[in-house]
């Protein structure tokens, strides 16, 4: 099943180009950006690793695109993310974020019930990943 | 072999609707081809005219400003003027389909101080940026301490992180020599020569580095890193100034900022000049500029020194020799003193 988190989701994955031409607009609006991976993908998850720290000062967005790959050669089949921070007073905020790298293999998500007082059912959503230890999931 | 990260197609998933990036037509041709508004290829028999494309280029009133802004540096401006006809052409040859391999731009600078290898730098900055060659053409200009870390595992993030900022540019490195400490194995600047040339080697698309320094230590860094030296392809040497090319760069700081001499100040700063020359601690044009900023000085307290006249536009803008005669370099020729400061 096809993780959809962040901007971009729906469309096919980026090739290095459009992901250059994405970071480059969010360096000409001013915006840092950085990298971030994980291999729980689950949506409650919000705290992913940081690769490295965000990336201030950049003028061109091939640097962005050489932390990138560097990244994916260190977790080829983890997800990767790129977030474009917006500083500016009043927004302060994540801006853009959308995933670059996934693994070629991704199992999904199984729904839990539980049964609660009365007839009350609680759903939840669990990543088949999650089933295996840190490291060993994709 | 540049290009191999670059035409990765999504992530081994097709998209649909769309031709994997590899089977594109302008992907072969490499960057170059990929630069040029039209990206059609010309027939065999058609022919092109360079001086139209000089100027579509816009290197010309580049190259005008150098002339006329730079004064002397008659090896470093033909060099530069080889280095921009190359790229010219090649951009020509790509449009009937004849893709070269992008040529190695690092570069050396090595000469005295003062003689405007940083300025040069930032002028080969903006040629590289109109010819094409580079996406924005800004400098970054840094040190050993930009560079190098002071504990283990502090140095790769740092250099990369500067790597990252001159990316699309020139990275400029001053007195680059002391990246490497010969007295020191466990020096970190070996590491950050380690990245620096691979940064160098596998992103030649997007970085120039440019590394300057005083010609005889750049020959002993050369000699200890034979890897950094072989991967710079032009290795540039600033000739001093000579005493004209000094009043010439004296002349044209002096209507940078609206002063001028007079004629006995034109000849006092000549004499002023020969005699800094040969002292110790002379850095070219640099010092010219220090004693320019010490007359000003003078020029302004010798005005204020007289409340009751009325003084013109003229005598706002001329240094007279007075202005001049004072400096010590005068003086130590009275009571042998050294030179430098008042």
């Amino acid at each position: 099943m096809r993780i959809t988190q962040g901007t971009f989701a729906y469309l096919p994955d980026f090739t290095d180009e459009e992901i250059t031409q994405q970071a480059q607009y969010a360096i000409d609006n001013g915006w840092p950006l950085s990298v971030e991976f994980t291999d729980d993908p689950h949506p409650r998850n919000n705290y992913w690793e940081m690769w490295g720290l965000p990336m201030f000062d950049l003028t061109d967005a091939a640097g962005v695109l050489y932390e990138v790959n560097e990244c994916r050669k260190a977790y080829p089949s983890h997800y990767i993310k790129l977030n474009a921070y917006d500083a500016h007073y009043g927004r302060q905020t994540t801006a853009l974020s959308f995933i670059v790298n996934r693994p070629a293999v991704e199992p999904g998500f199984r729904l839990d019930r539980q049964g609660g007082p009365g007839r009350q059912v609680r759903y939840t959503i669990h990543p088949y990943a999650l089933d295996k230890p840190k490291g060993d999931r994709y | 072999m540049t290009e191999a990260p670059r035409g990765r197609s999504g992530f081994g998933m097709a998209a649909p609707g769309r031709l994997p990036a590899d089977a594109g037509p302008g992907e072969a041709e490499g960057s170059q081809a990929a630069l040029l508004p039209d990206d059609a290829l010309l027939p065999d028999d058609a022919s092109v005219n360079l001086a139209a494309e000089r100027k579509a280029a816009g290197i010309d009133d580049l190259l005008d400003a150098l002339d006329r802004e730079l004064v002397g540096l008659a090896p470093i401006k033909r060099r530069i003027q080889e280095i921009a006809a190359l790229l010219l052409v090649d951009r020509v040859r790509a449009r009937f389909g004849l893709a070269a391999a992008r040529p190695s731009l690092h570069m050396c600078f090595t000469g005295a101080p003062g003689t405007g290898k940083t300025t040069v730098a930032l002028r080969m900055a903006e040629l590289l940026h109109r010819v094409g060659y580079l996406r924005r053409g800004h400098l970054v200009a840094v040190t050993r301490d930009d560079l190098v870390g002071q504990y283990v595992g502090h140095t790769a993030p740092k250099t990369k992180e500067v790597l990252k900022r001159a990316m699309g540019g020139v990275l400029f490195i001053d007195e680059a020599y002391y990246l490497y400490r010969a007295d020191n194995e466990r020096d970190y600047g070996q590491e950050s020569i380690e990245i620096l040339l691979q940064v160098m080697e596998n992103q030649r698309d997007d970085i120039v580095v440019i590394l300057a320094g005083y010609k005889d230590r750049m020959d002993t860094f050369f000699a200890s890193n034979p890897g950094m030296s072989s991967r710079i392809a032009h290795h540039l040497d600033f000739p001093e100034y000579s005493l004209d090319e000094l009043a010439a760069i004296a002349q044209l700081m002096l209507s940078e900022v609206r002063y001028r001499l007079s004629g006995e100040a034109e000849a006092t700063l000549r004499e002023y000049l020969s005699r800094r020359m040969v002292q110790p601690r002379f850095a070219n044009a640099r010092s010219v500029r220090n004693a320019l900023e010490r007359a000003r000085l003078r020029h302004a307290n010798r005005l204020l020194g007289e409340p009751d006249r009325a003084w013109t536009k003229d005598d706002l803008m001329r240094l007279e020799p007075e202005d001049f005669l004072v400096s010590r370099v005068f003086q130590a020729a009275l009571d042998g003193r050294g030179p430098e400061g008042a």
